[in-house]
């Protein structure tokens, strides 16, 4: 006998499209306190007059970072929620990202952040049922500019 | 700063300089509160434990940005990081402190590269590496890749 499967048919009508959109702006402290958390002491991160005079004329965010809440690298609520719903496992685990740069993200920007919902698949793993979500979010910047996608993924068990 | 490295200077095999991290009770607050991922996976005993995974581990995000640094100290200012990836397959525990700003004896990571492929495209010198965290015990817990593309010194 085969085990129901939790993707569910309202779930696989949701692949491939858009979750959810924000726009938010890059703070000049935001990109600071993340380098310091980071231990980087890049100058280009942490130094507004040595960044101001380099190429970029800002300060420049570290890979990866794109602002100050960063609600658009998690899980999607409400996509989480329809899992739940659907009797999904519901410990959480971030699994991996891959990211691809574009143009370089810094203090002033304003990004426009879009997450798709990439796929899923279900797996019997030694955690037990195992779910893989994959999420692929496009940042835009405020002249309409590609500056990065990421694909994550994340576990629920 | 370190020197300005070129295509030139790197081939298949060469290895990224490696950049040793101590993660911290105290730095993975520090991380919480600056990349806004406030799991209790990562400060909460009880729920860690709840999780099955024993205690708090280090965010895989603050490893994928040690990561980061790894690659974009090597490729300096005339560097471009176009790709970076990994997967938080290991877990890891963060030394506790001894003193508000000294950790307790304990485990150290380094995050660690080497070069896997090397080629011209479209006018850019591009350099593909594996690259990796690595616990005490010497286990990649934090296997990535990353695609840079590195000045030339033929263009000076």
């Amino acid at each position: 006998m085969t085990e129901a499967s939790l993707i569910t048919g309202e779930l696989q009508k949701l692949i491939g499209t858009t979750l959810d959109t924000v726009v938010f702006k890059v703070e000049e402290g935001a990109i600071q306190r993340y380098a310091q958390a980071i231990g980087d002491p890049n100058p280009l991160y942490n130094e507004p007059d040595y960044a101001s005079k380099t190429k970029y004329r800002r300060l420049l965010a570290p890979p990866g970072f794109t602002g100050w809440p960063v609600k658009a690298q998690r899980l999607s609520e409400r996509l989480l929620k329809l899992l739940l719903k659907a009797g999904a496992p519901s410990k959480l685990l971030d699994g991996g990202v891959e990211f691809e740069f574009f143009e370089p993200i810094g203090a002033g920007d304003i990004l426009t952040a879009t997450t798709k919902f990439d796929g899923i698949t279900e797996r019997q793993t030694r955690l037990g049922k195992t779910l893989f979500i994959t999420l692929e979010t496009t940042f835009v910047k405020q002249q309409g500019k590609l500056a990065l996608k990421s694909r994550s993924t994340f576990i629920l068990f | 700063m370190a020197k300005q490295v070129y295509y030139e200077d790197v081939e298949v095999g060469t290895e990224i300089p490696p950049l040793p991290k101590i993660a911290t009770t105290r730095m993975l607050v520090q991380w919480a509160g600056a990349s806004g991922d406030f799991n209790p996976l990562h400060y909460d005993e009880d729920f860690a434990k709840a999780m099955g995974v024993g205690a708090p581990i280090v965010h895989g995000a603050l490893k994928r940005a040690w990561l980061g640094q790894l690659i974009t100290d090597w490729i300096g200012e005339e560097g471009k990081l176009k790709k970076l990836s990994c997967q938080y397959r290991g877990m890891d525990y963060p030394r506790k402190m001894k003193t508000m700003e000294e950790p307790q004896e304990g485990e150290t990571w380094w995050c660690k590269g080497r070069v896997t492929k090397k080629y011209e495209q479209g006018g850019e010198h591009l350099v593909e590496c594996e690259i990796w965290v690595e616990n005490g015990k010497g286990e990649k817990t934090t296997p990535g890749s990353a695609l840079v593309a590195l000045p030339t010194k033929a263009k000076k």
